[in-house]
């Protein structure tokens, strides 16, 4: 087998997995000369596919073939997919070649489980070792670690590795039991605890080594860890994901959960039947996270017992304050900060904008527009020096009304995959037109979490 | 009324602002005019009463915030020209009219426009970090001797050549490499950085062996089951497809997406297959049981 048939094969295994970050790692460059890469800024995304992702580095799987049985993965025993293998030496020479034409951040990589835990793990750390250390790569490397490996092998693998991860895959025990029935959300948790103890174990080293001006090598071990779930696979409701989210903040110092919607695979499982993605409901816990790690809210707030999945219609800010209608409106001129977080339509960045405004000022519409918040969604929520919504005097219902799409736009359905090109008439176009306008809208807050 | 001639960088704006700030000539009183790079050297045609040209190098003493130095420094290399004036304008503010805390207030006029050009051209920035596509040739060393080396051909919106560089030389240290654009380009050699004159598009070129394994890779990588054109185009717009080797297959890959998912769901699932004999899966068997007894 070729290596162009190899990369296909090993990426197109490896393209459910969401992760795509390349920042926060430490500061590393090749300005002495020695080798390429640098880290320590902004990740950057070199590419774009059309499903709206961001290519940043390459992410490919050592090999796909596996003895698990995940029935939500194209890679698992009973799939019929054809299978390959890298050697460690095919994946360096990749990663550097792509890397050299500025294609790509680094390596993300990640494998099917062969033989073992640890002889897996062994050749995963391998080809980071490789780079790092005969090549002088100084690129991103985000290593896949497999919870059943032995800490001293995840721990060399952080050695090398910018970013650590392992999916916890599902929120509750009894679905990864019904789905993965290898996996364990204790011996994930295990893991993570282990990653996460060396993490501070290397950052409190490096800060005492700093005190006293030591000039020794520092020791330098992965950044951070993220860990992804898999939505729509299983019977789990939002607030399930939102308190395993809490949990991986909380517990493991996370540096992101990620969400990624159960898409259709080829090879589908019999325990397991293809349904269409739940984007809406994957954006919405996007929405719904960034909240609870910038925006100080708390999953009691975003979910109710009475209602423990999130309003699909609406945002989590929004569907808050129309719940919490008697906290409004807030006056920003006074508000506290985190008051205004609190604010639909309203940014962090924004909220600390018009903090550091009104001490010259008092704050109006005008300067509101010229910081470009979205008027439509602010205004019912707050008073500002020229205007204040209690004469208007909405309800909470009508309010709702006002902001929810008309329920034909709710969830997409696979009618929205079908290309514009290809919709039969003009109204198709245009209902197919608003669709994308939407998720591309929705997309890109959950990115830039100003809402 | 002085009309001011620089050259369209932030260091030559600099030297005449402090000149004029000495010479406490307001802002109301001074035209810029940036003379176009490919011009230099030739007399600028002027009606007006005064022509400076600023001599480098005089320092008057004003001290300037960092942060107006930094937000200068980007904004400086913005294509309308329009900065000059209002960045001399913010500039005189603060030193003369004693508004030090000006750049705080982002809802002024003045520095509202100065932030989104600077965004303007950080945004440019970052999409040259990103957008750049390196293509190997082989070139001779002073030596005779054949070694790689990499050459991009990138149409920034922005002079931002420059402020680029030092990104670019620290990232591919120990490569050798050319990056050409119609304003300017830069050339590292793994010791020095060195500038020469912008060019046109024939001087770069035109493949790369490892575009098909690249364009392979693109493909894979897309998941046909969440098309999301818009959010892609909004992040990579189209300007850039020109010059972006795997745009090449953008419209085929959303032509097939639909059949593609339509295969798949039509597919029928797959049975178990029996569970291989394997020491592994039993110790993780056994595993499992101590987890739930715990």
């Amino acid at each position: 087998m070729n290596t162009l048939r190899k990369l296909e094969i090993l990426a197109d295994a490896a393209k459910y997995d969401a992760s795509c970050a390349s920042s926060g790692a430490a500061k590393k460059d090749s300005s002495k000369g020695q080798g390429i890469g640098s880290t320590g800024g902004t990740g950057i995304c070199h590419s774009y596919t059309p499903d709206g992702r961001c290519i940043s580095l390459l992410k490919v799987l050592l090999t796909n073939v596996c003895l698990y049985d995940c029935h939500y993965c194209i890679n698992r025993r009973s799939s019929n997919v054809r299978r390959a293998l890298f050697t460690p030496e095919e994946v360096v020479d990749l990663t550097i070649s792509f890397y050299k034409r500025n294609y790509i951040e680094g390596l993300f990589l990640s494998s099917g489980i062969v033989r073992s835990a640890d002889y897996t793990m062994e050749l995963v750390v391998r080809v980071a070792k490789l780079l790092r250390k005969e090549h002088h790569f100084k690129g991103y490397i985000h290593l896949k670690t497999i919870p059943e490996a032995s800490p001293e092998l995840i721990i060399e693998a952080g050695k090398y590795a910018d970013r650590l991860s392992i999916n916890i895959e599902l929120p509750r025990h009894e679905s990864l039991q019904k789905l993965a029935p290898e996996k364990s959300l204790v011996r994930t948790r295990d893991a993570m605890q282990t990653i996460n103890s060396k993490i501070s174990e290397t950052i409190q080293a490096r800060k005492e080594m700093r005190k006293v001006n030591s000039r020794a090598k520092r020791p330098s071990f992965a950044t951070g860890q993220s860990t992804q779930m898999i939505v729509g696979a299983d019977g789990s409701n939002d607030s399930d994901f939102l308190k395993r989210s809490e949990d991986m903040y909380g517990n493991f110092k996370m540096r992101r959960v990620y969400y990624s919607a159960f898409s259709p695979i080829p090879e589908p499982s019999v325990v397991l039947p293809l349904k269409a993605p739940p984007l809406v409901r994957e954006h919405r816990l996007y929405q719904a996270d960034w909240l609870l790690r910038f925006y100080q809210f708390k999953v009691g707030e975003l979910t109710t017992e009475a209602e423990p999945n999130l309003d699909l219609d609406i945002d989590p800010k929004l569907s808050w304050a129309l719940r919490n209608r008697d906290l409004f409106p807030l006056d920003i001129n006074t508000a506290q900060l985190e008051m205004l977080y609190r604010i639909p339509g309203l940014g962090v960045r924004n909220a600390q904008r018009i903090v550091r405004v009104r001490s010259y000022h008092r704050v109006g519409l005008e300067d509101l527009i010229k910081l470009r918040v979205n008027l439509k969604k602010t205004m019912p929520f707050m008073i500002c020096s020229d205007h204040n919504p209690a004469k208007l005097e909405l309800s909470s219902e009508a309010l709702r009304l006002k902001f929810a799409p008309p329920p034909e736009q709710m969830e997409l359905d696979f009618s929205s995959l079908v290309p514009m090109l290809e919709a039969d008439t003009k109204e198709d176009l245009k209902a197919k037109e608003a669709q994308q306008k939407m998720t591309a809208i929705a997309g890109k807050e959950a990115r830039h979490g100003e809402f | 009324m002085k009309t001011v001639v620089i050259e369209p960088t932030y260091e030559a704006w600099r030297d005449a602002a402090r000149e004029l700030l000495g010479e406490m000539v307001e802002p109301r009183n001074v035209i810029w005019q940036a003379r176009l790079p490919r011009d230099a050297g030739e007399e600028l045609l002027d009606f007006s009463e005064e022509v400076t040209r600023p001599s480098a190098n005089r320092c008057h003493g004003f001290k300037v915030s960092r942060e107006f130095m930094q937000l200068a420094k980007t904004v400086g290399s913005h294509r309308s020209g329009r900065q000059w004036s209002l960045m001399y304008e913010v500039l005189w503010a603060m030193t003369y009219g004693n508004d030090k805390t000006l750049l705080r207030r982002a809802t002024d006029t003045r520095v509202r426009t100065l932030e989104k050009m600077r965004g303007m051209v950080s945004r440019d920035i970052h999409k040259m970090r990103a957008f750049v596509r390196f293509r190997e040739v082989m070139a001779e060393d002073q030596n005779g001797e054949a070694r790689e080396h990499y050459v991009a051909w990138f149409e920034p919106d922005h002079r931002i050549v420059r402020l680029n560089a030092p990104f670019f030389r620290k990232r591919f240290g120990g490569m050798n490499f050319s990056i050409l654009t119609p304003d300017e380009c830069m050339h590292w050699n793994g010791v020095k950085i060195r500038y020469s004159e912008g060019v046109s598009k024939d001087y770069a070129p035109e493949e790369d062996e490892l575009e098909d394994l690249w364009r392979g890779y693109y493909r894979s990588i897309f998941n046909p089951a969440r098309l999301k054109i818009k959010m892609m185009q909004s992040e990579m717009p189209k300007k850039y497809w020109k010059n972006l080797p795997e745009a090449e297959i953008i419209e085929e890959l959303i032509r097939d997406s639909s059949d593609q998912v339509n295969r798949m769901m039509k597919e029928e699932n797959r049975e178990l297959k029996q569970r291989p004999n394997n020491k592994y899966l039993d110790h993780l068997d056994d595993l499992n049981r101590n987890d739930i007894e715990e």
